[in-house]
């Protein structure tokens, strides 16, 4: 239980790389609240992949206490909020925790797209946001650019910034100073009833569900029994605490106060981000503002690479579903692919840290069909469809029209790789909105459909563009265009699992691409293979696989009988890695090669 | 369980006797040879003949129908260490009337002097690697004799032995059909009654492996390219009397190479000297052995008791698969009947009759064979048969 005055609470907003795990690590390493014989690099990322990629996932929270000049000592709670777009949800809730930002730009590079969004964020949240400015060791470091183009993009007052090196600890104890000056107390009332803010929550295999909350009123104590307002579960505490950054447990949490709850909860889904937390009886009244729940806007199948595998493939979606709320799945039976699962994400980040943990966590080999978005399709008997998956699009004679998602994108980009931008976003289906400099920065917005940025949109950006250019984007709503499907028919089977939408424009360019690379990707047979991609009835492009002509052991001893039958064996096992098609074999690698488009 | 006690004899018995050593090592070549200065041929010659003496019990009452001396190149053998192995031989199996008994010989002049030799040892058939009738080729091919000499040499040959055939790679480097097609003319001018045509592969671990793996290795024909030429090679022979009776090997009908057809036909061979594979079968199991591979480690396991470094039975299933693997490299294709009662259980009449409507193989009286246009697929036959 902490004094109201002497709690700082803050997030720490800024682009991937610009060093905000590092930041964080030298806070913590600078009150001493680890020793540094048990510091390793980027405390706070804990799952692998957010190691690797260097970006955050779940938020997670530390305490910091600090004895500063004045002599006080204050408690500081850092919430390390994910960085990326796909969680601008669970981003703004975390801001909504805390009362300030910690602004880190990297002073050798300048302001990127996401560091936009979440800064906004964190205005929209009322924060005090102090600049900082960091690798300032650099030689490439340019604190009076950065600091100006911070006025002009952001504009807030970066006059003061503070200029850090986290890697050389230089401005740190600086950076501490300005929290505790600068950054507003939390308010609250103890002698409310609890209100606490859900944050965030992660499964741990001993404790169950482990809730991180912002107390708001009131105070959190272990044995009360609390209620959780969105779904009124009720649940008995058994365990509360705060992460230094270990977990240790504490007698109570008051006003102002970060911290984890237990309560034998066995699902993550139980526990929503933004969610109340109050009384069990006279809890308050009125539940916090803004929760939301968990929208999928992405969606692609998962299938099993090994059908044999399918059973462990659902064990594995079960148990990460019990620690993402966000994922959505049902099961799915693909004519190709046999059985597998249709999962939503909140977007393809998202779809890929899920796609990437399987395989790696559950060491489940995966067929990830074509991602896809959901279209409302309005039929004209006046049924209105969402359509997850193209391979349900119904009879088109019955359908009247189809809308598709579109978004709002922000691409900031140094202006001499503007040109390519423009024209990837025109490509795109894009619609121009804005386009606005800041020094020799372009920053455009385009209007555009989620359906072509989905799949490999970011990838041709940062190709394009060497990297410099930063994306995000948010969804604006749904508006209707010419779409069809186009199926894909091999040796005159349609392969469902490549079926897809289409702008009707742009169906005869997408339909080649797709038949040269299947080409090039499906094995020569014994016999030709057509493959031909369709609208409806007709046949929009063609291609033919000629057949296989030598495929045979010039030599073959009778010493080499150990070794064909071996090689015989390994085919066997490599052949497990294709889908049959009617007669025709397809590698599990076309079935997301093929959508790529290179150009 | 039916055992497979006698289904070796739809093969045959031969022994393989390997020779490890080659004066130099051809860049496309992987098979089991080692360059060395000193070879002291005695050594050989014991080691052997232990070898031979370790033949098991079940082994010892059949009639031996071949034996072959492989390389490596054996003829860099003393003709009286092949004399002495054959005749170590003769002590333990009575031989066919027929006997076979083939050497492989490199096609140079001091070779060429050894050919009465190995004729008074009891060799009754010589196997010449001449690979290419065109100098700039056989340089390249890492061949360290010229046209001129090979031609010498198999003159000799002929002279010593009635049975003579020799080798050929082609579809090699910046080989068109048009120029195989005269080389082949001019191979079948030459042939007596057999002829082995291999196309060039490239195969890992080899100097050709490592230059392709590097892209180093340019003007290679294209897998269609290559086609024609197995197609052409198929028709000329064919025109001249030697058809293809196996996927690389023609010969006049009669004179086939009868030791390589118990390999083909999966009868029983045992394999002596380093690297050498079998396939026994004692009570009613088939075993697939082998030997240490260097000649170093092959000569000490051998002072030691046994040159053997591996001998694994192989199930139903496994012997199923190489007879048909090794089957339908003939013409004459597999006996169904046989192959069920080998794998014990018939082959999927579903995968068989697709594959026939393909035009890829053929069923008459029981046997199934590979057509002309399924041989030179017969690996994609074979993962539809076997792999399913």
């Amino acid at each position: 239980m902490t004094e109201l005055s002497k709690i700082r609470n803050f997030s720490i907003v800024a682009h991937i790389d610009h060093g905000k795990s590092t930041l964080a690590d030298r806070l913590i390493q600078e009150t001493g609240t680890v020793q540094s014989r048990d510091m390793k690099e980027q405390l706070l990322d804990s799952m692998d992949i957010e190691r690797e990629r260097g970006i955050t996932i779940k938020a997670n929270t530390v305490r910091i206490d600090y004895k500063a000049d004045d002599g006080e000592t204050y408690v500081l709670n850092l919430i390390d909020t994910p960085g990326h777009v796909d969680f601008a949800y669970e981003v703004s809730r975390s801001m909504r925790a805390v009362e300030g930002s910690l602004l880190v730009v990297d002073s050798t590079q300048g302001v990127e797209a996401q560091t936009l969004a979440n800064v906004y964020q964190a205005i929209e949240a009322d924060h005090e946001i102090v600049p900082v400015l960091n690798k300032i060791d650099l030689p490439a470091s340019d604190c009076d650019r950065v600091a100006e183009q911070i006025e002009d993009v952001i504009g807030i007052d970066a006059s003061e910034a503070i200029q850090v090196s986290a890697k050389t600890g230089q401005g740190i104890h600086e950076t501490l100073e300005s929290i505790v000056k600068l950054l507003p107390a939390p308010e609250g009332t103890r002698d409310a009833p609890l209100k606490a803010m859900l944050v965030d929550s992660w499964y741990d295999a001993y404790l169950g569900v482990i809730v991180l909350v912002r107390i708001m009123d009131g105070v959190l104590k272990k044995g009360m029994r609390v209620k959780f307002m969105s779904n009124d579960t009720l649940h008995h505490v058994d365990r509360i605490g705060v992460f230094r950054p270990a977990m240790q447990v504490v007698d109570e949490l008051g006003p102002g106060e970060i911290g984890f709850l237990t309560a034998s909860i066995k699902q993550v889904r139980d526990t929503r981000v933004g969610d109340t937390i109050t009384n069990d009886r006279n809890g308050c009244e009125v539940a916090l503002p803004g929760f939301k729940p968990a929208q999928p806007v992405v969606f692609c199948g998962l299938f099993p690479v090994d059908s044999a595998e399918f059973e462990d493939l659902r064990d594995a979606i079960d148990k990460l579903a019990l620690n993402d709320a966000s994922f959505s799945f049902e099961m799915e039976t693909s004519a190709a692919l046999g059985f597998g699962f249709r999962c939503g994400f909140l977007g393809l980040l998202h779809l890929e840290v899920i796609r990437d943990r399987i395989e790696r966590e559950y060491n489940i080999e995966l067929i990830t069909t074509a991602p896809s978005v959901i279209y409302h399709v309005y039929m004209k008997d006046g049924e209105q469809i969402d359509l997850h998956n193209p391979a349900d699009m119904p009879d088109m004679s019955k359908v009247d029209h189809i809308e598709e998602p579109r978004i709002k994108a922000t691409i900031l980009v140094p202006d001499e790789y503007l040109g390519d931008v423009l024209k990837l976003c025109q490509d795109r289906r894009g619609i121009q909105e804005d386009l606005t400099y800041a020094g020799t920065r372009a920053m455009v917005v385009y209007d555009l459909p989620l359906n072509e940025v989905v799949f490999d949109f970011y990838d041709r950006l940062k190709s394009v563009t060497k990297g410099y250019a930063s994306f995000d984007y948010h969804l604006t709503g749904y508006r209707e265009d010419n779409l069809v499907k186009m199926s894909v028919l091999v040796n005159d089977e349609p392969v469902d699992a490549l079926s897809m939408m289409v702008h009707r424009d742009r169906a005869e360019m997408r339909g080649r691409a797709m038949c040269e690379k299947l080409k090039d990707l499906i094995p020569r047979h014994m016999f030709k293979i057509p493959i031909q991609a369709a609208i409806g009835g007709k046949v929009i492009a063609r291609e033919t696989l000629s057949a296989l002509r030598k495929d045979v052991t010039a030599k073959c001893y009778g010493g080499d009988a150990t070794r064909k039958r071996k090689l015989l064996e390994k085919q066997k096992a490599g052949k497990k890695k294709m889908r049959q098609f009617g007669k025709v074999d397809i590698p599990q690698e076309a079935f997301i090669s093929a959508l790529k488009m290179d150009s | 369980m039916t055992d497979l006690l006698d289904d070796w004899r739809n093969g045959g018995f031969g022994l393989y006797v390997h020779w490890p050593f080659c004066q130099a090592k051809c860049p496309y070549c992987d098979f089991n040879s080692h360059v060395t200065a000193n070879i002291d041929q005695k050594q050989w010659v014991k080691s052997y003949n232990q070898e031979l003496a370790r033949t098991p019990e079940a082994l010892r009452g059949r009639v031996l129908n071949t034996i072959f001396f492989g390389g490596g190149t054996p003829s860099l053998m003393h003709p009286d260490t092949v004399a002495a192995v054959i005749e170590a031989a003769r002590e333990i199996w009575p031989f066919a009337n027929d006997i076979e008994i083939s050497l492989e010989a490199n096609p140079g002049s001091v070779e060429a002097g050894r050919f009465a030799g190995y004729r008074d040892a009891g060799v009754n058939r010589i196997s010449m690697g001449i690979q290419a009738l065109n100098d700039e080729d056989l340089r390249r091919l890492g061949r360290i004799h010229s046209v001129a000499e090979a031609r010498a040499a198999f003159d000799i040959a002929r002279s010593c032995f009635d049975r003579v055939s020799f080798d050929l790679i082609y579809a090699r480097q910046g080989q068109t059909p048009q120029d195989w097609e005269t080389e082949l003319q001019t191979a079948l001018s030459m042939a007596i009654d057999h002829l082995s045509l291999y196309q060039l592969t490239i195969e890992d671990g080899t100097a050709f492996g490592d230059r392709y793996a590097r892209g180093k290795l340019r003007d290679l024909p294209s897998d269609d390219s290559a086609a024609d030429m197995y197609q052409l090679t198929q028709d000329i022979c064919a025109a001249h009397g030697m058809p293809a009776y196996e996927i690389s090997n023609h010969a006049r009908p009669g004179a086939e190479s009868r030791h390589n057809q118990i390999y083909w036909r999966y009868g029983d061979y045992l394999g002596i000297g380093p690297g050498a594979h079998g396939r026994i079968t004692m009570g009613g199991i088939r075993y697939a052995t082998e030997t240490y591979r260097t000649p170093g480690a092959w000569l000490e396991a051998v002072s030691k008791g046994t040159g053997e470094s591996l001998r694994e039975s192989l199930d139903h299933s496994e012997a199923a698969a190489e007879l048909l693997m090794m089957g339908l490299r003939l013409v004459e294709g597999v006996d169904l009947d046989r192959y069920a009662s080998v794998a014990q259980a018939p082959l999927e009449q579903e995968q068989l009759i697709n594959l026939a409507n393909l035009g890829m193989v053929t069923i008459s009286d029981r046997r199934l064979c590979a057509t002309d246009q399924g041989r030179p697929v017969l690996n994609a036959i074979l993962r539809d048969l076997l792999v399913g």
